[in-house]
């Protein structure tokens, strides 16, 4: 009997010294967490690139009001002061119902268009952690109202007919914290074209990045290629470039564009402006962000 | 003989068991504050892990930064992206100790005062850190709080001058935590 006791002590000294290190160094370790998802964040600064939609959503309980200005072509002449004196605009509220759902509502007088639009996070990069996703997604959806008078009053008008759709899947990666690149399927559906040879459906590849220089300060590049040439000879495709400058809660974006629309359907489908010919506007976005509902950090109990 | 044998063996394991005391949470509180005359800025975590040997008083305390929450959403962007660096330095980890155990008796009901050094790391940079902080200990529970300063500037996180009145340089860091025995 003493035996077995003499041997089993040891093996259970063993046994329990194992179980419990002394030195404590890894307390932490002794939980076994596996390390932690991290998304990646601000993949762009603004929820666009520059007219496009970005991967980026407005926060969850925040509003975004949104100004945004294009002015005339540079190549209007003295008389308009080289585009300065024409403007089309955009005035937008956005918001998002939380972090993964933003609602959008603008109106610009570009053709008195009014757009309603949703945007979904659908999946997003992972940075680090157990799980591995090198992209992030999102849906894009956007109906706009054209206001404009009829061309034809004496005709049968459908309200419908002032009706135009469109669909994106927002395919984004940050690739470091400069480099962000994002591609954008683009589907566009208009109830009512010109002409009986023009298309209702419009199919186009977004192209847009963004490299920032500093904590506050981007450079953004954005293209839109209209697939299949569906489009009628006059148009062309959107090219934008920019630059992000952030002071708190607003965001400025300054570019230049061969688009004055500012919604999806408009700068995909309705430009006309190149770049060879000097048809370029300056423009900016100025986004500036209300926190509606507060997240409340609970106190300490 | 044999008695004796068996009660002397249960004392050793019993005490062993005793030693190698870990009590830790998952739900334990962070919360900073920064106070300037232009902003006040709030945030806090929730979710902050924190295990002691109390055996040996030693506390070891991991925090991940995403799981801050400020009241504008904003506000965490930047501090995620711009100061601590969240996807560099994912995690704020302390690790110190009591410096006097006999300031301190786990086994007993009472509430204790003890000075707990160790280091801090925040944003990749590992400063050594002293505070005084209460343990509270009663009904298979130790409470644990300390408030303690911790200045942007110690561990590298850089302020741009136009946020200068708007970020203080020192900032509050209020640590709570409820912990009860791990049981393995």
């Amino acid at each position: 009997m003493i035996r077995i006791f003499v041997f089993c002590f040891p093996v259970l000294f063993t046994l329990l010294s194992a179980a419990q290190p002394e030195n404590g160094e890894d307390l932490l370790s002794l939980l076994g967490d596996s390390d932690p998802i991290i998304y990646s964040s601000a993949t762009f600064k603004s929820t666009r690139v520059i007219n496009g939609q970005s991967i980026e959503n407005v926060a969850g309980g925040v509003m975004d009001f949104r100004v945004s200005h294009r002015f005339g072509t540079f190549n209007s002449g003295i008389h308009k002061m080289f585009g300065l004196d024409i403007a089309s605009m955009r005035l937008g509220l956005e918001y998002g119902l939380n972090d993964r759902v933003m609602v959008g509502l603008g109106r610009s007088n570009v053709n008195e268009e009014v757009d309603a639009f949703t945007k979904i996070k659908i999946f997003k990069q992972v940075e680090s952690g157990p799980r591995k996703m090198p992209i992030s997604l999102s849906y894009f959806a956007s109906m706009v109202m054209r206001g404009t008078a009829w061309a034809d009053p004496n005709r049968d008008n459908y309200f419908t007919s002032r009706l135009f759709y469109c669909h994106q899947l927002l395919l984004a990666r940050k690739f470091n914290d400069q480099l962000s690149i994002q591609l954008t399927p683009t589907f566009v559906h208009r109830n009512l074209v010109e002409t009986k040879a023009d298309f209702h459906d419009i199919y186009a590849m977004g192209y847009g990045g963004r490299y920032k220089l500093t904590r506050r300060l981007a450079v953004n590049a954005e293209y839109f290629h209209v697939l299949g040439n569906r489009l009628p000879s006059g148009n062309t495709n959107s090219l934008s470039l920019g630059v992000d400058l952030e002071t708190g809660g607003h965001v400025f974006q300054l570019h230049i564009t061969n688009s004055a629309s500012m919604n999806e359907k408009g700068f995909i489908t309705e430009t006309t402006g190149e770049w060879s010919k000097g048809d370029i506007q300056f423009g900016f976005n100025i986004s500036r962000v209300f926190t509606i509902k507060e997240k409340k950090p609970p106190l300490a109990q | 003989m044999n008695k004796s044998l068996i009660i002397f063996c249960i004392v050793v394991l019993s005490s062993f068991q005793m030693m190698g005391q870990k009590f830790f949470t998952r739900n334990g509180h962070l919360g900073f504050f920064s106070k300037t005359n232009m902003e006040d800025i709030k945030a806090s975590n929730e979710s902050v892990t924190y295990i002691m040997d109390l055996s040996t008083g030693e506390i070891n305390i991991s925090a991940l930064q995403t799981n801050f929450q400020f009241e504008k959403a904003l506000m965490q962007e930047h501090y995620n992206e711009n100061y601590v660096e969240s996807s560099k330095f994912p995690k704020a980890i302390f690790k110190g100790k009591i410096d006097d155990m006999s300031k301190v008796n786990f086994k007993m009901e009472g509430v204790y005062n003890a000075k707990v050094s160790g280091n801090l790391e925040i944003h990749g940079v590992t400063k050594p850190y002293s505070v005084d902080a209460v343990f509270k200990v009663g009904g298979g529970h130790v409470l644990a709080e300390t408030n303690f300063k911790v200045k942007c500037a110690d561990h590298n996180i850089k302020i741009e001058s136009s946020l200068k009145n708007n970020i203080a340089e020192s900032i509050d860091v209020n640590a709570k935590a409820d912990l009860t025995e791990l049981k393995k």
